[in-house]
């Protein structure tokens, strides 16, 4: 036996050696796809245009405050679109003061000038494009935080989709779909705001004082009253726009009861919230505080004293809801809202149901494959099986090396690769029968034949990389799973089908003078 | 043991009547598909499905009555059908509606299911699997699938023409195209959906198409060194006829393989194992009878151009495989 064949088989043992070790035991070590497992899977879209809303319309709000400060007097300061604001009818006289007070808007803001003095505000597109990606990054994290915190095992939250915008939500053995949406998609917005006037059970009311008017300054929104022992009724009240303090300056959040022993949040503040919030509330003791979660009034209590850091929300929840809310606070708002585009359920049942069905399917695959190799092939069959299962090893070893999932369409690729992996072992030893047939004696036949084949086989191969490579970018979840089974299959069939199979050929003929060949 | 001995059959001869049967089928599917359209995955089309499984399986009559009550209409579009084994117990109910386009509305119609089939007298049941997906999905899977398959189409076409020579390239394509078409006629023909899965069949079969043709191309290279004299129809039929046993026992195995899958790989992977079935058996006689084809019909009208682009090829080549085969008689182990 050559030294040369010694190093060539030790080679192989120890790379289906390290494979082996990958997989056994298999139940625990190969991953499993959602579609296996169960669990739930999602696909939303952040609505990016939120945030570019957001930060138009602040932008466009200090413009206001700075043209008031400036004694600039114009017809209207409004938002377009969510990229664009205009400010209207600026007197001829002040043009010139007008532009150098709003310079600061210019940061990230074109201006047009149009007719009448009116002029346009269009954000930069390198800023929306910044902006848009910020807002799905910072989605994906407070998902991420939130997921986390239902204590998911193993979730899977990535940003896809050809506009970059949309997020990929697994979170496997996850049952309560609709609780995790809701937990998911909750904006958790949360906003202390000042009410000056209210609450009244209508908006006309609300408005008498103010002349039916709603000052640039301040806005309405509306809530549920729920005093104990009384109907429930929907209320408005008028508050200042700009809040006291909001979900950002949150330290914690947790349930709790209140007074009435019903079910509330309690938070705490960090030290910029808490400077905020005990000035504010120390000057307008006595005056109603609101509390606004994605726009909607829960409560609003009187301010009795000073508050530094510590606060309480109630209004008329459940257990449930308490736990919920005070998970979504901690985990912070969303940046923008987001809309469901696709929502998977897949039971553990039918994960089971699949399994089984997979393993069947592989064996009796397997076994038509070797039986008839065996038959065709006699005892040079044996030596394309043995190939087989190390290919087989190998691509699942390669799998959990790289902590790829099996995904139902990977078993699919797993079979697949059973039954077109012999194909180079066919094709090579097609070959060697033409050179046995044209009397070239046992040992050049075998030579022969693995080296003409050898490149066709690198043909093959990347031709049907080629289109698996596609095939990856074109999936999502499942898709990928099978796209990556085929190229792992790929890779390692090129290595046994030509080095592992040739080292077992040169082996048995390195022992005896063979005059013939069983293939 | 050996399937042909020494099989010399006029293939590049019937060349014809391949292209006759294979313009039929296609044209037969193509017609289908304008008749009565493509039945869409609901990844495609959008929609809900909900999969049940019942304690005791009431009839699937039953099960549409009470699902038809709870849309406008009684619900005629409403597909409902046994899931997986009998055994299982599972019945799948399709409706083509998500209730809102997106958003959080988007499980309603499934939502609806669900408490049509509880608040009717069918029984205990656990819904065991939901797929509810919008619009927007589809459209965006539609164009990204189109442009996987030209991709990778187009992929192979110069790796093939960079390895070999473009009228092997354009062969190659024309039978992977071939393969496609057949394809697309057979899932009409049996109406099996077009979901992700069979895109994935789709492309896979892209890949093992090209896969048979190289090999047989590999020989027609291999053959146009040694037979200078003999025409190309002869030269590709003897090359066709020389792989006839690897073709016949590699489309064998992939096969086996494959019927494995559709018989036993569950309701989820039918549709997959089904178009790759077709694939398998298609892209086997497209390499045998259209690629072939193809090469043969071009490199006869180039033929006539004397001292040619694809004479200059050859003379390049030449002496690089010469080498190797030189290289190769004397020392067997190189690989």
């Amino acid at each position: 036996m050559g030294k040369d064949i010694r190093w060539r088989f030790l080679l192989i043992v120890v790379i289906v050696g390290a494979c082996l070790w990958a997989i056994v035991p298999p139940a625990q070590k190969i991953r499993l796809g959602l579609d296996l497992k169960g669990g739930v899977h999602l696909v939303l879209r952040v609505n990016t245009d939120d945030a570019l809303k957001l930060e138009t319309v602040s932008t466009m709000e200090r413009v206001r405050d700075e043209l008031d400060r400036a004694g600039i007097t114009v017809g209207a300061v409004k938002d377009l679109n969510p990229t664009q604001f205009q400010v209207s009818e600026v007197p001829p006289q002040q043009d010139a003061l007008f532009r150098q007070t709003a310079a600061e808007a210019q940061a990230n803001y074109n201006r047009e000038s149009g007719v009448g003095g009116s002029y346009t505000f269009t954000m930069k597109p390198n800023i929306a494009v910044q902006l848009r990606g910020d807002a799905v990054t910072q989605a994906k994290q407070t998902i991420e935080r939130r997921v986390n915190d239902l204590g998911v095992t193993e979730p899977v939250i990535a940003i896809q989709g050809s506009a970059g915008d949309q997020l990929l939500v697994q979170l496997p053995g996850v049952t309560d779909v609709q609780r995790a949406k809701d937990i998911i998609h909750s904006t958790a917005l949360l906003e202390l705001k000042l009410v000056e006037q209210g609450p009244s059970p209508t908006r006309e009311a609300l408005l008498q004082a103010t002349n039916g008017q709603v000052p640039p300054n301040m806005e309405v929104v509306s809530g549920v009253d729920t005093r104990a022992g009384e109907r429930p009724e929907t209320v408005y009240l008028l508050v200042r726009k700009a809040p006291v303090v909001t979900g950002r300056d949150l330290r914690n959040a947790k349930p709790s009861l209140d007074e009435n022993n019903q079910p509330a949040v309690s938070f705490s503040l960090n030290n910029e919230g808490a400077r905020k919030f005990s000035k504010a509330t120390g000057e307008n003791v006595n005056r109603l505080l609101a509390i606004v979660l994605d726009g909607q009034a829960r409560s609003w209590p009187r301010i009795e004293n000073r508050i530094s850091d510590e606060g309480q929300i109630t209004g008329g929840f459940t257990q449930q809801e308490v736990q919920d809310l005070s998970l979504v606070l901690k985990s912070g708002a969303l940046p923008a809202s987001l809309t469901y585009l696709e929502e998977r359920t897949i039971g553990p049942t039918l994960g089971a149901d699949s399994i089984r069905s997979g393993i069947m399917a592989s064996l009796v695959g397997l076994g038509l494959v070797v039986t008839f190799m065996l038959f065709y092939y006699r005892l040079s069959g044996i030596n394309a099986i043995v190939a087989l299962v190390f290919n087989l090893i190998i691509l699942l070893g390669a799998m959990s090396y790289v902590g790829a999932a099996m995904t139902l369409p990977g078993v699919a690729g797993f079979i697949l690769t059973i039954g077109i992996g012999v194909d180079s072992n066919v094709l090579i030893f097609e070959r060697i029968k033409e050179e046995l047939a044209a009397q070239r004696g046992v040992r050049a036949s075998v030579g022969t034949g693995f080296s003409r084949v050898f490149l066709t086989l690198l043909d093959t191969h990347s031709t049907a990389l080629i289109s698996a490579a596609f095939l990856f970018q074109f999936g999502t979840g499942p898709i990928r799973g099978f796209a990556t089974t085929l190229v792992f299959g790929l890779i390692s069939n090129l290595f046994t089908s030509t080095f592992v199979s040739r080292t077992l050929f040169e082996l048995v003929l390195s022992r005896r003078q063979a005059s013939t060949l069983s293939i | 043991m050996q399937i042909f001995k020494n099989p010399n059959y006029n293939f590049v001869g019937y060349r014809w009547h391949a292209i006759g049967l294979s313009t039929l089928v296609i044209l037969a599917g193509l017609v289908t598909v304008w008749l009565k359209g493509l039945p869409l995955g609901v990844e495609f089309s959008g929609g809900s499905i909900v999969i049940v499984q019942f304690d005791q399986v009431p009839g699937i009559d039953r099960v549409r009555g009470a699902v038809g009550s709870a849309f406008p209409g009684g619900g005629q579009n409403i597909v409902v059908q046994s899931y997986g084994s009998p055994e299982q117990r599972q019945i799948m109910i399709r409706v083509p509606e998500v209730g809102e386009e997106q958003g959080t509305g988007l499980s309603q119609a499934a939502d609806a299911v669900e408490r049509s089939l509880a608040g009717s007298a069918l029984g205990k049941f656990t819904v065991v699997g939901r797929e509810v997906v919008g619009p927007v999905v589809g459209q965006d899977l539609t164009r990204k699938g189109i442009w996987a398959t030209a991709l990778s189409l187009l992929g192979i076409l110069v790796y093939i023409a960079l390895r070999f020579r473009l009228s092997f390239a354009v062969g190659a394509i024309v039978a992977t195209i071939h393969d496609l078409l057949v394809m697309i006629a057979f899932l009409a023909f049996f109406r099996y959906d077009l979901s992700l899965n069979v895109v994935a069949a789709v492309l896979t079969i892209i890949g093992y198409s090209v896969n048979d043709t190289v090999v047989i191309f590999d020989r027609v290279r291999e053959n146009l060194k040694g037979m200078r004299k003999d025409d190309i129809s002869t030269i590709v039929n003897v090359a066709v006829n020389q792989t006839l046993g690897r073709t016949i026992i590699t489309a064998g195995t992939a096969l086996l393989s494959v019927i494995a899958l559709f018989l036993f790989g569950g309701e989820v992977l039918r549709a997959f194992s089904f178009t790759m079935i077709v694939g398998i058996i298609s892209g086997t006689y497209s390499t045998v009878f259209i690629a072939a084809a193809v090469v043969t019909f071009w490199r006869h009208k180039t033929a006539r151009v004397p001292a040619g682009a694809p004479a200059s090829v050859k003379a390049a080549r030449a002496p690089q495989t010469a080498r190797t085969k030189v290289k190769t008689a004397r020392n067997p182990r190189v690989m």
